[in-house]
Parts: C-alpha cells; structure tokens; sequence
C-alpha cells in the first residue's frame, strides 16, 4: 500500500509525544488507553516531562510504564501511593502521581490511600473505577454495583454476601489534606476534555504545595462487563453514574 | 547512649536521606529520638511516621527508587509486615537499610530481647529467591557502625541491607564514639551513581528508568534471577565479615551472634579459666554466612560445634551445614525473651559435646 502524505494543514489529530510506539495490551474500548493519552498530554503540555514520576499499580494497568515515556516505579499492590509519598517528600522539585484501579486503590489499598489523603501529600492519585478486577479476569471489585455479575458474584452482587459498594471519593473529601477530589469520566468526547482539565488542575495543584489530589476516572471494561465497547459506554451511563455521580466533590481554593 | 538511639544518630552522621517508620516496642527510640533531633532543619533528611509498617517499607521502596539513602526500623511482628515490601525491593534490586530489633514470638509474643528472626532475615522471609544482606551487632558501637557498613554495601550491591539486632542491643547503654557528620550526597552526586536505573525525572537523551520487579516472560525472568544469584554468590565471596574469639587452639567452637554471642565471650573466658580450649566465632554478617571459616575449623580438627541462640535452633543448620559432617554440631537455646547465661552455655557444652 501507498505511503499516504498527510499534509500539515489537514492534520487534526496526533499521537501525543509522551506515547510510546509499543502496542497497547488494552482491550478494545477499554478507557485506560484513553486516560494514558490525556496524562502524556498534560505532562507535555505543563513541561514537566523530565520532572514527572509516575507510581504504577498492580492491575491493568500495571504496564502503563511501557505506553508513557517518563520515569516510573512499580509498586506492590495497593500501595501506590505510600511509595509515592517517599518519592514526592525526598525530591520535591518532581511531579509525582499514581495510576491505580479500584481494587489497588480502594480495596486492598485503602490504608495507604486514605492516609496519603489525610496527611495532605503533594501528589496525584488518578483513580480507574470500572467496577471490576479486569486483570485477573472479572471479579468483584469494592466498587461493584449492586446486582453486578461478576467471576465471584456469578448471581450479582448481593449484600447480604458481597457488602455494599462504597465511594472513597467521597470518604476522601472529608479529610483535611485532600484539597481536590473529583469524579470524571472519558465516554464522551465531551467528557474526555473535562477530564483532561481536571489532571492538569491536578498536577498543577500537586507542583504548588496544594496538597492531595484524586481524579477519579469512571471507566470501561467491556471485557470484565461482558459488552460491546459501545454498549459498555450506554451501561457506563445508566448504571455507573447514577451511583457515581460526575463533577468536583471538592476543590480547596 | 541506648542502642536504638544510637541508630537515629548513625544515620543523621552517614547522610541518610529518610526515615520511615511505625512505633514498636523494643525500638520506637529509634524514631523517637529523630523527631527530637530534627535532621530536616539539619541536613535535610526526612523522617515520617507513616500508618503501618505495610506503608513504612513502601515508603522506603519509593525513596530508594528514586536513588535516595532511605531505611526503616521495627520490631520481629513490624518485620513480618514488611516481608511483601522486602520482596519487592529485593526483585527491583533496590538499595536500602531495615532495622529489626527482634522480640519474641511467634505472634504478637513478648516485648523481650530474642533472635527467633533467624530463619526470616537469613533464608527470606518474603516470596521468591532472594537475600537480605544480614548484620548482626554485638554492641551499641556496632549498631552505630553497621548503619554506615550496611548502607554502603546496599548500595554496592544494589540489594536491601537489614541489621538483625534484639531487644538487649536495642535497650542497652553503652558508651558510643559517633562518627562525624558527613553531608548528603548532593543531587548531582545521586545522578552519578543512580542515573542507570533510578526514578528521578527523565531528561532528554535518556530513555525512561522504570524500577520493578516485574517480568511475565519466564525466559527474561530466569535471566533476572541468575543476576541476582550471581549477586549473592559476589556477596559470599567478598563480603563475609565475623570475629574469631581463641579459636586457633579451640577443641570446641561456639558459634553465636548478637547479644548471645557477647554473652558466650564470657562462657569462653570461664571455660579457659578451667583449662577447657573453647573459642567462639562470631558471625557479624549472618547473610552471608561465614560458612568457608566454620569449614575450616571442621578441617582443623574442631572436636565439635554448639550454635548458642536465643531460639529453638535456627542457625544451627547454617553451622551443620559449613561443617558438613565433620564434627558433632549441637545447638543451645533460650526461647520467649529469657536469655542465657554464660555457665549455662558453658554447662550445655560440656553436657552436649565434651562429655560425649
């Protein structure tokens, strides 16, 4: 096949500098591919491309250091942002921020999370909440709605056995160190620049001494929901945000 | 000054970066007695009491990914919580200090000094092939001195360095000369001896630094375990240090560390005192193990060994090991926070080797 030219003044869309070249293990329509894109963006766009950290989790998203070209480290299991509070308190002058799913963050993570929160450390927590353990092929997640199937809920989500879904957002807000905590999503194009708007506010924040901030990302897992990419975006709708609600739950100015 | 305290005043000296730590008895004088310092308004170092020890080592984990001079402290149950995050620093082939000023156990135990923590510090403690570069002080100037010994060798090596201490060091007082201060290593210097491998911002030029354990490719991951045991065996072969107390002429060798081993020096001097030749090695690096040294007393004609321990026997299998057959190796120990005495020790010899 012929090379096609593309002319500059017809160019509307690149691949942000920030991606790497390695093909993405995603699945198709997943929102982590999405999310990667706005944060290589903001990074480039604030110029904090040799200052950025990024603190990876175990799920996955676990290989986002393979598809974002900045320093990474890896950390265990929930404990992304303990890790990121030691990096971000020895070397002040970097940008420091974590990218965890809802079970890293908010199940088996939750004490590290909440108190990075609470003593206000001066880092990012962007927060994939898709409802579902999409690494380990579809369970129960903390944030599993009820009546949800999942790979442990094969009946749905029962409280009586499986507890209730909780919003740690929300118990976030409450503390005195999260200075900004919001909810977005990245189903809509629309949606796609609030979000986008609201990292960048995020890292600003984190680089001005402003304490700790969550971008919640309410996302996709069409594999672990068992839809179609486009169906998973119409479930997203109807049924993740009427429990997680978009929009700033806090913003200390 | 207390062996705990000792610790908070090495590690301002050496130019530690950070502390992070959780309260537990017998150690929380090591971060008590930072806060009353203040390193920060000194030389900058930071020192956080975090919520966990589960957070502590993480914490650890990510000020040593970024090339920094990080440690932490705790206590045998502490040590138990930080086994995942040892693991992961040791997978990532990160550099750093942990102090463990064990109690006794098993489970929540006792508050009293003990070396139940062998097996845990020596042979792992958390999943996968892995070691700990151990050291064993003997005194509050050794908890002082292997502050500096185990950092350096941490960061030659690229491996967490842990020092095995107990309750009795932890606690004791003991006159102490402290080194002098030296500075931080200065950005510029962190970036020379770090810019290989270390999470601190990407400049242009250099491809991204990703620390982690982390490889799902069997092959690749064999590779990196070969790596790291052809680390361990560099370790073994330069990196051994112990003390050997009258043992050229020793029919009998007692092999004990820490606060036992200060303890069977007097079991030595009253066993020589009855014209009884006793010597006593006394490994400072437990990991690695002065295995080459015990085989050569065996070879000498060593009429036999007794492993003194504060636990049911842990050490012993290294000392069985070394000596391979060559002589009857028998072990003595106190368990749950009692220690030993010296004429127990010497009793326990003469019951288990010399009357035989």
């Amino acid at each position: 096949m012929a090379e096609v030219e593309i002319k500059q003044e017809n160019l509307v869309y690149a691949k942000p500098e920030l991606i790497t070249d390695n093909v993405m293990h995603y699945c198709p329509g997943c929102s982590h591919g999405t999310v990667h894109k706005l944060i290589a963006e903001v990074i480039a766009e604030l110029g904090l491309t040799d200052r950025a950290v990024g603190v990876s989790p175990v799920g996955c998203s676990v290989f986002a250091y393979n598809y974002i070209d900045i320093d990474w480290i890896e950390a265990a299991h929930g404990r992304a942002l303990a890790v990121a509070t030691a990096a971000k308190r020895l070397n002040p002058e970097t940008m420091v921020f974590t990218y965890q799913g809802d079970g890293d963050l908010s199940a088996i993570g939750t004490a590290e999370s909440i108190h990075a929160a609470a003593r206000g450390e001066n880092v990012v927590a962007v927060y994939i909440n898709n409802a579902i353990y999409g690494m380990t092929g579809g369970q129960m997640a903390p944030t599993t709605l009820l009546g949800m199937k999942t790979a442990t809920t094969p009946y749905g989500r029962d409280p009586r056995l499986n507890g209730y879904p909780y919003k740690i957002a929300e118990m976030m807000a409450h503390l005195e160190g999260a200075t900004y905590i919001t909810r977005q999503s990245v189903h809509k194009p629309a949606n796609v620049r609030k979000c986008k708007a609201a990292i960048k506010k995020a890292f600003q924040r984190s680089m001005e001494g402003r304490g700790f901030s969550l971008v919640e990302v309410v996302s996709t897992c069409n594999s672990g929901w068992k839809l179609s990419p486009v169906a998973s975006n119409e479930w997203l709708e109807q049924n993740m945000l009427p429990f997680y609600p978009l929009g700033d739950i806090k913003e200390v100015k | 000054m207390k062996g705990n305290e000792v610790i908070a005043h090495a590690a301002i000296r050496y130019g530690c970066d950070g502390y992070f730590g959780y309260p537990i008895t017998p150690q929380s004088e090591v971060m008590e007695t930072l806060m009353e310092l203040k390193p920060w308004e000194t030389t900058g170092m930071v020192v956080l009491q975090a919520e966990s020890e589960v957070s502590s080592i993480n914490m650890v984990y990510g000020g040593a990914a970024t090339g920094k001079r990080v440690m932490t402290s705790s206590s045998s149950p502490g040590i138990s919580l930080m086994a995942e995050g040892l693991s992961y620093l040791a997978g990532a082939e990160l550099p750093c200090l942990v102090i463990n000023c064990q109690r006794g156990g098993p489970g929540l135990g006792t508050i009293q000094p003990s070396q139940g923590d062998y097996f845990q510090a020596v042979k792992g403690g958390g999943h996968g092939d892995y070691h700990l570069i151990v050291f064993a002080p003997n005194s509050v100037q050794e908890m002082h001195d292997h502050v500096a010994e185990a950092f350096d060798l941490a960061f030659k090596y690229r491996n967490p360095a842990m020092i095995l201490a107990d309750g009795a060091i932890g606690q004791m007082m003991e006159k102490v000369v402290l080194a002098p201060q030296r500075p931080r290593k200065t950005i510029a210097e962190i970036k020379a001896e770090c810019e290989a491998w270390a999470a601190m911002g990407k400049p242009s030029g250099r491809g991204r630094n990703v620390v982690t354990s982390l490889e799902l490719q069997s092959e690749k991951m064999e590779i990196i375990n070969r790596r790291l045991q052809d680390k361990y065996k560099a370790l073994e072969e330069n990196e051994v240090r112990y003390e050997a107390v009258e043992c050229d002429d020793a029919d009998y060798v007692i092999v004990a560390f820490g606060s036992s081993a200060r303890i069977c020096s007097a079991t030595v001097e009253m066993a020589r005192a009855e014209g009884l030749k006793v010597g006593l090695l006394r490994p400072i690096t437990l990991y690695p193990f002065p295995t080459r040294q015990i085989a050569a007393l065996a070879a000498r004609g060593v009429k036999g060994f007794l492993s003194a321990e504060l636990n049911a026997g842990q050490m012993v299998e290294d000392v069985r090991l070394a000596v391979n057959g060559k002589a009857p190796v028998e072990h003595y120990g106190r368990q749950g926070g009692m220690l030993f005495n010296p004429d127990e020790v010497l009793e326990a010899l003469k019951e288990k080797l010399i009357k035989k």
